[in-house]
């Protein structure tokens, strides 16, 4: 699907399947320097499973024009207009990393517009280390080894990927390099300086999910504590013996996580 | 006070592992069923469903795993990640043989209509394949010198949809100028494929140069002991199959599939939409898959790679120093010499050596290049090549001989040419059943 958001073009994967106003829609977001093909086992299934889908390619990312937003705050807008260009009043928000923040924030900006939320790797505070956030503005090949690094657990960096033939380094490095110059650098400086997290998720009104991956580097466990305790009505699943690049390494359980919230 | 992220101190920062290390683990880990290190055969056809949902979600890629060994396979898939990881691709698929990746690469990309220019430089049965069948189901190939960039860039036409070498050729070792063929290929919104079986990822890594997609021969020094068929077909990730100077030329990636539900493959996958196709298409309809228990024993080939090839370059170096010296031989093809036309290129490219299969002319007659290749008793005379063992071949009459004699000269190949491919006995003992060899051609 393509609409026009503020302008800009803006591409949607659907599964192949027509927009149905019947049907309930889940909205996916993806985190920095990634695209929309993150989501695709999770968003085929549902959009087979009777649900319309809707996983986005944010602004200046994968198939959408415009320029990349420089804030959490501004994505969480972003998402709440998307929608709305779309013809959706209410959706399931389901987002990875810095998706999730958007997400997060766009449930407590616009609550009639957000139904459940799933959350997976988030954090609040997700603050970015000085060395990645300067290596994705000076050397962005330096910033993709660093998160490919980082963002699986240890075991997954020598593969195994559940999908067969896929290498998952590969395919994680090769994903960011795809980012156009400067996107990754914008969207780690969005999730470095978003200190809203507790305060949206304590006024977040619909039911929420948080999917933490137990080996998750880049998000871990401990630092999503927080903005879970401040939601109120939660159900966390914690992955074991998984990073943050959850729907590649766990595509499954990440899958029957979002089945059994959604 | 923030948490912070690991600290990115040299200590902490993400190191990838190595190739040595990847040769032996990528892609694998313990049976977590019963702490089986090595891989397991799994020598089965089918893999039973939980339940009726989740084999319809297997069936329609919303759920990963295996259905059907023709379309994956445990065992070939730690073999396909293995190869991925020491290339650098997003993935690979395992094929039937060499010449089965090579014809999947291509009836993934073009139907009836399409257009390929390809290296003259080519194995006999590529030559073949392009030359001669493929033109039969409407796809033609234009075949140029892998020297002359002009030259291919003036063979592309409209209906071009990719460009074709190999990364050393076969016979003469002309060496594949792959980041400029890339270029060239990328200005023009096409992908390059290359045949990197003569290299392998040790001697050569093709994608780091700007090839798009890779293909082996896993029967030689994947494997490297002769005992197998197989091959495999790799993704590099980076093509841009709906870019703008690709944008309508790769339809069975970006239109609508009605094979598979309507998938477009490249909105389905950013990075692996090739092998998406090739193998919810190719693999599922063609059905050149391998083995689970040739994926094995390529597995078994792949872990001790790095030290055979490191052996094999060694070897062939000191037996081309041999025979580069000795009065019967009129030439040595090998890059390393000075007198090879590609010398300068393979001192950039191949800084590790230019593996172990290379071809001499023989001065003298058709039968005293019998009666040489009769005389010798630790080469082998048979056609393949990358065995553990040495081995040796007439081109012009067994590997190459559906070639007119016109194509054959194009390609470097005459009545005297000998290809040998050097294993890793002792090189002394090697050279010494050569000299055997030649004394007694020199006697015919």
């Amino acid at each position: 699907m393509r609409v026009a958001v503020g302008g800009a073009e803006t591409y949607a994967y659907t599964g192949a399947r027509a927009f149905d106003a019947a049907l309930p829609t889940l909205a996916f977001v993806h985190g920095a320097g990634n695209d929309h093909s993150v989501w695709a086992l999770q968003s085929r299934y549902f959009a087979h499973h009777g649900r319309n889908v809707l996983a986005v390619d944010l602004p200046g990312h994968g198939r959408s024009a415009g320029r990349p937003l420089a804030s959490v705050e501004a994505l969480s807008d972003w998402v709440a207009a998307f929608l709305a260009a779309a013809g959706v009043r209410e959706a399931a928000l389901v987002g990875h990393s810095m998706g999730a923040l958007a997400a997060l924030e766009c449930a407590a900006r616009h609550p009639a517009l957000v139904r459940r939320l799933a959350l997976l790797g988030p954090a609040a505070p997700m603050p970015v280390s000085d060395a990645l956030l300067d290596a994705a503005r000076n050397d962005e090949p330096a910033a993709h080894a660093m998160i490919v690094g980082w963002q699986h657990a240890p075991g997954a960096l020598l593969g195994g990927h559940p999908v067969p033939g896929l290498w998952m380094p590969g395919g994680a490095t090769r994903l960011l390099e795809r980012a156009l110059p400067g996107v990754l650098a914008i969207d780690l400086a969005a999730c470095n300086a978003y200190a809203g997290g507790l305060d949206a998720a304590a006024s977040v009104a619909c039911p929420a999910l948080v999917v933490t991956g137990q080996r998750d580097l880049m998000a871990p466990p401990k630092s999503a504590q927080a903005l879970i305790d401040a939601l109120r009505d939660k159900r966390v699943v914690s992955l074991p013996n998984c990073g943050h690049a959850m729907t590649n390494e766990a595509p499954d359980r990440v899958l029957d996580a979002l089945i059994g919230f959604l | 006070m923030k948490a912070r992220l690991p600290l990115p101190t040299p200590m902490s920062t993400p190191k990838s592992h190595r190739f040595d290390t990847l040769s032996l683990h990528a892609g694998a880990r313990p049976d977590p069923a019963t702490g089986a290190r090595a891989t397991p055969i799994h020598q089965t056809a089918s893999f039973v469903f939980p339940d009726c949902d989740h084999a319809a979600a297997l069936f329609n890629m919303e759920r990963a795993g295996h259905v059907y060994s023709r379309i994956s396979n445990p065992t070939c898939a730690v073999l396909e990640e293995r190869v991925a990881a020491l290339e650098g691709g997003v993935g690979a698929i395992a094929t039937a043989s060499g010449q089965a990746a090579l014809h999947l690469a291509i009836c993934t990309l073009m139907g009836a209509g399409g257009h390929i220019v390809a290296s003259r430089a080519l194995y006999g049965g590529s030559h073949n394949l392009l030359d001669y069948t493929l033109p039969r189901f409407g796809i033609a190939t234009t075949f140029v010198d892998p020297r002359d960039l002009d030259a291919w860039r003036a063979a592309i036409r409209p209906e071009t949809r990719l460009l074709f070498g190999e990364t050393l050729g076969n016979p003469g070792l002309d060496v594949l100028d792959v980041p400029r063929v890339a270029a060239l290929a990328h200005d023009h919104g096409l992908p390059l494929l290359v045949d990197s079986t003569f290299t392998t990822p040790w001697l050569l890594r093709p994608f780091e140069h700007g090839a798009d997609l890779v293909f082996h021969s896993a029967t030689k020094f994947l494997s490297g002991h002769g005992v197998v068929i197989g091959g495999v077909l790799v993704d590099s990730g980076s093509f841009d199959w709906d870019g703008a100077k690709a944008r309508g030329k790769f339809p069975t990636l970006t239109e609508p599939y009605h094979g598979f539900h309507d998938m477009v493959f490249a909105e389905e996958s950013t990075t692996a939409a090739f092998l998406l196709r090739a193998r919810r298409e190719g693999i599922r309809d063609f059905g050149a898959c391998m083995a689970p228990a040739t994926a094995w024993q390529i597995l078994q080939g792949i872990e001790t790679l790095p030290v055979r090839m490191a052996r094999h370059v060694e070897n062939a170096r000191k037996v081309v120093a041999f025979l580069a010296k000795h009065a019967m031989v009129a030439g040595v093809a090998y890059p390393e010499l000075p007198s090879h036309r590609d010398h300068a290129l393979a001192a950039r490219l191949l800084p590790r050596g230019c593996g172990a299969v290379f071809s001499f002319d023989l001065r003298g007659t058709r039968a005293q290049g019998r009666r040489f290749i009769e005389s010798l008793r630790l080469f082998s005379h048979l056609a393949n090549v990358g065995d553990a063992k040495s081995l040796v071949i007439h081109p012009a009459s067994t590997t190459h001989f559906r070639m007119s004699a016109e194509d054959l000269a194009r390609a470097g190949i005459t009545e005297g040419t000998i290809r040998l491919s050097i294993g890793l006995e002792d090189a002394d003992d090697l050279i010494e059943d050569l000299s055997r060899g030649l004394h007694a051609a020199g006697k015919a």
